[in-house]
């Protein structure tokens, strides 16, 4: 990776400037609502003041991209592309070609989408979706709104995992030492070693998988483990240890827990990111918001209560949310659940705190209708408490609920992994099948697996790319994607989803069900035979034809979910015993990276680029740390540093992280590959290795040298700042906020750009929600309104008590309209391509802020600022109030940019779109323009949703129904915080919506009459609480 | 010596040079113009090659078979397919079965390899263009492909330029017919509904509530 610090893009990104103490004066004392959107503002470093002052930030006036030389080569380029455009005007379409099917199939029609069920897994647990093949290429994926786990929502990796099907850098052959061999080469040479280890009794085979949920596979396997009593089968995957031991800590025997969070009033998540991360997330961020339904007239909300090691997505939810180093939350956990059962710890930390005392009240006041859950990384122990705690507060069989374990064969992962370990050390090891997964960058660091595995005589891997793992093997297998293979795998509460393929393997992949048949007498099996011999042995019922189709079309098997199980007598751990931590070190918590998850979605460009929720960083990770221990380091943000924990070291670069505890470093894992392809080499660091097998959840006694040196991070968080009003904090718009006149940052309030109320306030007064802002009367122009909406008037509104600013919709956007990618260099100039993005503010302290998201797409404003400015009509409105965009009259002077307030358009500064690779064509959605250099876009409503709509109601002759236009960020959002419709429709949700106290448009003073408006964010704080934080 | 040119010869060349310039830029844009218009770019009533010479002359003229038998797709779909392998074999499995015209289908139909044909109705790919809605709301056949039934060769009628799609979208009544007619070929409106196609038109308009749609992102996205 190149080191930035003599590029003078380095000082890019205005970080090194901001003054700690400056900042904290001016936050002291702030209780109104001010929110600003990163350290920089509050300290107003100059290069903040740049951000906000220029449209696109330094380099958007040059034509380089950085590495030319500014004026002679624009000129050169100018020239020259005045002369190819003169001659580009003088040829004529390229002659094409139509390849008809020979013999057509049933219910196919060229030009039709079709759309498949099937499922997308992660950590072995799947999300029932709809794919859309169009013209047999799988080009978007949908939720299934049948399966339980997604219920139509998708996530952000579901969201990218499409993209994975035409990763160029796929391994595309199957490889023995780097020749490339036929895939019955492989069963032919296999034979020999299989009737070598059928003599040994395998005594020396060891088959390593990921997770398995998948009852096939697992019959599959236990079949194997009869035919080689003595072979092993060890499944591992570095994340979620601690909620895979978790219940067998507490009850002595593995389960699976399940959350009922649409029954459940009070939450409080130790550590636990539940919108995120972990098995059956989309569903429970859509159960959670289900009982904040205040648009829709409901009086009462949910209290979310969370404590957590560094500010989450679900910690920005919180109605409170207190930080706590790692170390400390199973302590505060074991206080808690004495403090529940009614005995008090002595010496206890936490239990003199007042809002301590508040906390335990209310989750006693709600016996029954609670939930404590604890964190995927968190720790067994911490896991185990949560249950303890959940039983005495009688909330196990009713808001937690068990069931049978959802993995196949669940099992001690970690020791079953050491235990494989020395069995390589020990040479007993003669055949190592390594089934996906990628143990040698993702195993612990300290059993250097990846020195071990040789020790093995035959490794043989089946993975989706030649990775870290596969340069260690002698065969290479090519893995077939989830979309190009039959397969089954189990959701969170169980439910056998079904595995659908899209396309045939693009370069032969094979499942591991059919590479496991290459041990049995019947190597060729395919994973089709092997599924449905599988299914017809369980059925039971007469037709088992009628039910195979039917099952294979839901993509599920109906009634399949597991039934709850009566768990009790939860034991309390005894505390696990951490050395002391010396002094100057740190404590590192570990987490997955909410996009590229272990790093298995490292080489996909959309998941690289989507801005992380709370960081807002993309192609990168870093090493978060508070502000006060940044100051104390004397270190900034971009700051590189190395990271030594034991023996084990890793380079990292600093992000000062608003809300992160002090003395604290939270790091994402999965950054850092060495061999996924293009687009995951080299960004970021390698946490895993520091990541050891005794701390798994948080490393202490860290220590951190200082490089001195710099690295640039791309962060989004000031990217598209809406601007001030009159120059900086000397106008009206102050004078109204008397208390916060020598406030200078709180643009956002003053503005009232994004609104939060508490709900105690919002049922009081009604109008809270409207006074925070101006709102023109609607007569208030100069033109009369002479164009009447008469016909639909589509329209958008998003709740921001429902967003969680997950990035799902920033993900199925650019899926849906073939949005580019740009590279992380291109980040860094501001010219990310994403029609939609999220905003996040934060308010309050810098030690723990309160966040707020905010998704911004285009306005569709009906006086659109950026419409009178085009000299080419390249942007126009349409009778039905779109703000359309036509990009070939676009010649890119970019002025609507310039003038639209909410600083939503992209524009190409370069060939963004992918015209060269072939694979990833297949992806494009044939429905939309793929965008070349030198044109402005921005969101369309997906307007190719809006026509096919009009055009199918047309054809029934009938007016389009409301909810028959699902926009691709509407359908994706994981708690239904968007909604698309027409507004002239009184029925319509968006109508509906649009009517309540809670409804306001941004920047609506500015009278640009926004089509998109928001539903302020509404929070439930205890009242208790409050008081005593307003007292403090 | 006495100078040759007198010093207004200096005028004289530099308005020369500009009006040579303007000449020369007014030329090139009209043949610019001439030429984006032209039937080299447009390719109007120009017959392409084909791997199999098919004639809708014969095929529709002579024999009557509906648009529909082989364009399946076209009340359906965005496209109107080009039928596939197995439908010519419908017919040709039984008739011309030794016709050495006729190889390149029967060998499509054995090889189980698609015949390629050249596309002649060929929009730009940023036109999103949508038969279904067209046959729903009565635009002929005919009305965009003319007479295929006296085509021996397929060829494009029209010039497929931006102007004469709006023509239609911003006037639909000077086009439309009533939907049984939609395949007809040759239709008349005074012969064939017994009225003018103005009062046609118009009626037709507002009983299939036809939009006039001249927005941008009715056609492009």
């Amino acid at each position: 990776m190149s080191e930035h610090s003599d590029n003078p893009q380095a000082g890019n990104l205005p970080t090194v400037d901001a003054d700690a103490a400056a900042i904290r004066k001016r936050l002291e004392g702030r209780t109104g609502r001010d929110y600003w959107r990163s350290l920089d503002e509050i300290a107003e470093t100059p290069g903040f003041e740049d951000f906000l002052h220029r449209e696109f930030p330094r380099q958007a006036s040059e034509w380089n991209d950085g590495d030319g030389d500014g004026r002679r080569d624009f000129l050169k380029l100018m020239g020259a592309s005045l002369a190819l455009a003169g001659l580009g005007a003088c040829t004529r379409q390229p002659t094409e070609y139509m390849m008809p099917y020979v013999t057509q199939p049933e219910d196919v029609y060229p030009g039709k989408p079709l759309f498949f069920a099937s499922a997308i897994t992660q950590g072995g647990y799947a999300t029932g979706v709809l794919v859309e093949s169009n013209d047999g290429r799988p080009t978007k994926i949908e939720g299934n709104p049948q399966h339980p786990a997604s219920l139509g929502s998708t996530d952000a990796f579901t969201q990218g995992s499409v993209l994975n099907v035409y990763d160029p850098d796929r391994s595309q052959t199957i490889n023995f030492l780097g020749e490339i061999r036929s895939y019955s080469s492989f069963l032919t040479g296999f034979k020999d070693i299989v009737a070598e280890q059928i003599g040994k009794q395998g005594a020396g085979l060891r088959i390593l998988t990921e997770t398995v949920t998948s009852p096939t596979v697992d019959a599959q396997m236990k079949d194997l483990l009869t035919q080689y009593p003595s072979a092993k089968w060890i499944q591992w995957d570095p994340i979620g240890i601690g909620r895979r031991e978790g219940t067998k800590l507490a009850f002595g025997s593995y389960a699976n827990p399940v959350y009922k969070f649409d029954a459940a009033d009070v939450v409080l998540a130790l550590d636990a990111d539940f919108f995120i991360s972990g098995p059956g997330a989309v569903r429970y961020s859509r159960d959670f918001m289900s009982k904040r339904r205040i648009r829709e007239g409901s009086g009462s909300m949910n209290r979310l209560y969370v404590v957590e090691c560094t500010p989450s997505s679900t910690g920005a939810k919180a109605d409170h949310r207190w930080p706590l180093k790692p170390s400390e939350v199973e302590p505060f956990a074991r206080e808690l659940a004495a403090a529940i059962g009614g005995s008090a710890v002595a010496g206890g930390t936490w239990s003199t705190r007042p809002w301590f005392v508040s906390l335990v009240k209310d989750l006693q006041a709600h016996r029954g209708t609670g939930i404590v859950i604890a964190g995927e990384n968190q720790s067994a122990e911490v896991h185990a408490l949560a249950f303890a705690i959940n039983e005495s507060l009688e909330n196990l069989g009713k808001t937690v609920v068990f069931t049978e374990p959802v993995e196949a064969s669940p099992d001690n992962q970690l020791a079953r992994l050491k235990e494989l370990c020395s069995d390589l050390d020990s040479g007993t090891v003669d055949v190592l099948m390594i089934l996906g997964g990628n143990p040698v960058f993702n195993a612990p660091a300290d059993l250097d697996f990846a020195k071990k595995m040789q020790k093995a005589r035959l490794r043989i891997r089946l993975g989706m790319h030649d990775d870290e793992t596969s340069q260690y093997c002698q065969w290479q297998i090519p893995q077939a994607h989830e979309l190009e293979m039959w397969g089954d795998a189990r959701a969170f509460d169980g439910t056998v989803t079904l595995l659908q393929p899209l396309i045939v393997p693009l370069y032969g992949g094979k499942s591991p069900s059919e590479l496991l048949a290459a041990l049995t007498e019947t190597p060729e099996k395919t994973g089709y035979d092997a599924l449905r011999d599988y299914w017809q042995k369980q059925h039971t019922g007469t037709d088992f034809e009628a039910w195979w189709r039917r099952s294979v079309h839901d993509g599920m098997v109906a009634d399949s979910a597991l039934p709850a199980k009566s768990m009790s007598g939860a034991k309390t751990p005894t505390a696990s015993s951490r050395q002391p931590v010396g002094p100057d070190t740190f404590e590192v918590s570990f987490y997955p990276d909410p996009y590229i998850y272990d790093g298995r979605y490292a080489n996909n460009g959309w998941l690289q680029e989507l801005p992380r929720p709370m960081t807002k960083l993309t192609w990168d990770n870093a090493a978060l740390m508070s502000i006060a221990t940044a100051e104390r380091l004397k270190l900034w943000s971009e700051a590189r540093v190395e990271l030594k924990h034991g023996d084990k070291t890793v380079w990292a670069s600093v992000w000062v992280q608003p809300g992160q505890p002090d003395e604290t470093i939270a790091v994402h894992m999965g950054f850092g590959r060495t061999r996924s392809g293009r687009a995951g080499n080299g960004a970021g660091f390698n946490a895993y290795q520091i990541w050891t097998s005794d701390s798994t959840t948080y490393a202490s006694g860290v220590s951190l040298r200082d490089l001195h040196q710099k690295y640039s991070i791309a962060a989004t968080q000031h990217h598209y700042l809406i601007d001030r009003e009159h120059g900086p904090h000397k106008d009206a718009a102050h004078q109204a906020f008397p208390a916060d006149a020598d406030f200078e940052t709180a643009e956002a309030s003053l503005r009232g750009i994004v609104r939060s109320v508490p709900l105690e306030e919002f049922q009081k007064n009604p109008n809270a929600v409207a006074e925070l802002g101006e709102q023109p009367p609607k007569g208030l122009t100069i033109y009369p309104d002479v164009w009447k909406y008469k016909g639909y008037a589509w329209a958008m509104a998003i709740d921001l008590t429902a967003c969680t600013g997950c990035n799902a919709c920033v993900a199925a956007c650019q899926a849906e309209n073939n949005i580019a990618v740009v590279g992380k260099k291109q980040v860094l100039n501001t010219r990310e391509m994403h029609w939609i993005r999220v905003d996040r503010y934060w308010e309050g302290s810098v030690e723990n802020p309160t966040a707020h998201f905010q998704p911004v797409p285009c306005m569709h404003c009906e006086n659109a600022p950026c419409e009178v400015v085009c000299p080419v009509a390249a942007t126009v409105h349409d009778q039905e109030g779109l703000n359309t965009m036509v990009y070939n009259r676009c010649v890119g002077t970019r002025y609507c940019s310039n003038n639209c307030p909410y600083k939503v358009r992209r524009f190409n500064f370069f060939l963004y779109s992918d015209y060269v690779t072939e694979t990833t064509k297949l992806q494009k959605n044939p429905d939309v323009s793929v965008r070349s250099r030198g044109v402005m876009e921005k969101c369309t409503y997906c307007t190719q949703r809006i026509q096919y709509a009009k055009i199918m109601s047309e054809r029934e002759e009938r007016r389009i129904i409301d909810g028959e236009i699902v926009t691709a960020c509407e359908a994706a959002c994981p708690t239904q915080a968007i909604v698309f419709g027409d507004q002239n429709d009184p029925n319509s949700r968006v109508t509906k919506w649009k009517k309540t106290d809670l409804n306001y448009g941004m920047l609506a003073d500015l009278n640009t009459r926004p089509r998109t408006t928001y539903l302020a964010e509404i929070r439930n704080p205890n009242p208790e609480i409050s008081a005593l934080e307003k007292k403090s | 010596m006495a100078q040759i040119f007198h010093s207004s010869a200096n005028n004289l060349s530099k308005l020369g040079i500009v009006v040579g310039l303007l000449t020369v830029t007014g030329l090139v844009g009209v043949v610019f113009e001439l030429g984006a218009d032209s039937s080299y770019a447009t390719r109007q009533g120009i017959a392409r090659e084909q791997p199999v010479p098919f004639s809708h002359t014969h095929h529709v003229g002579s024999m009557g078979i509906d648009c529909r038998y082989c364009h399946t797709a076209v009340e359906n779909s965005w496209f109107a397919n080009v039928p596939p392998t197995k439908t010519c074999m419908n017919c040709h499995s039984q008739i011309w079965l030794t016709s050495p015209t006729l190889e390149p289908v029967r060998a499509s139909y054995r090889n189980d390899t698609s015949i390629q044909w050249t596309k002649v109705h060929d929009l730009p790919d940023f036109v999103y263009f949508n038969h279904s809605i067209h046959i729903k709301k009565g635009v002929g056949c005919e009305t965009c492909h003319g007479r295929v039934d006296q085509m021996p060769l397929m060829k494009q009628q029209a010039s497929l330029e931006m102007r004469w799609c709006l023509d239609c979208h911003r006037n639909p009544e000077k086009y439309v017919r009533p939907r049984e007619f939609v395949t007809m070929m040759g239709y008349e409106p005074e012969r064939d509904v017994g009225a003018d196609q103005h009062t046609i038109g118009v009626k037709l308009v507002e009983e299939y509530h036809i939009q006039k749609l001249d927005t941008c992102y009715t056609c492009h996205r």
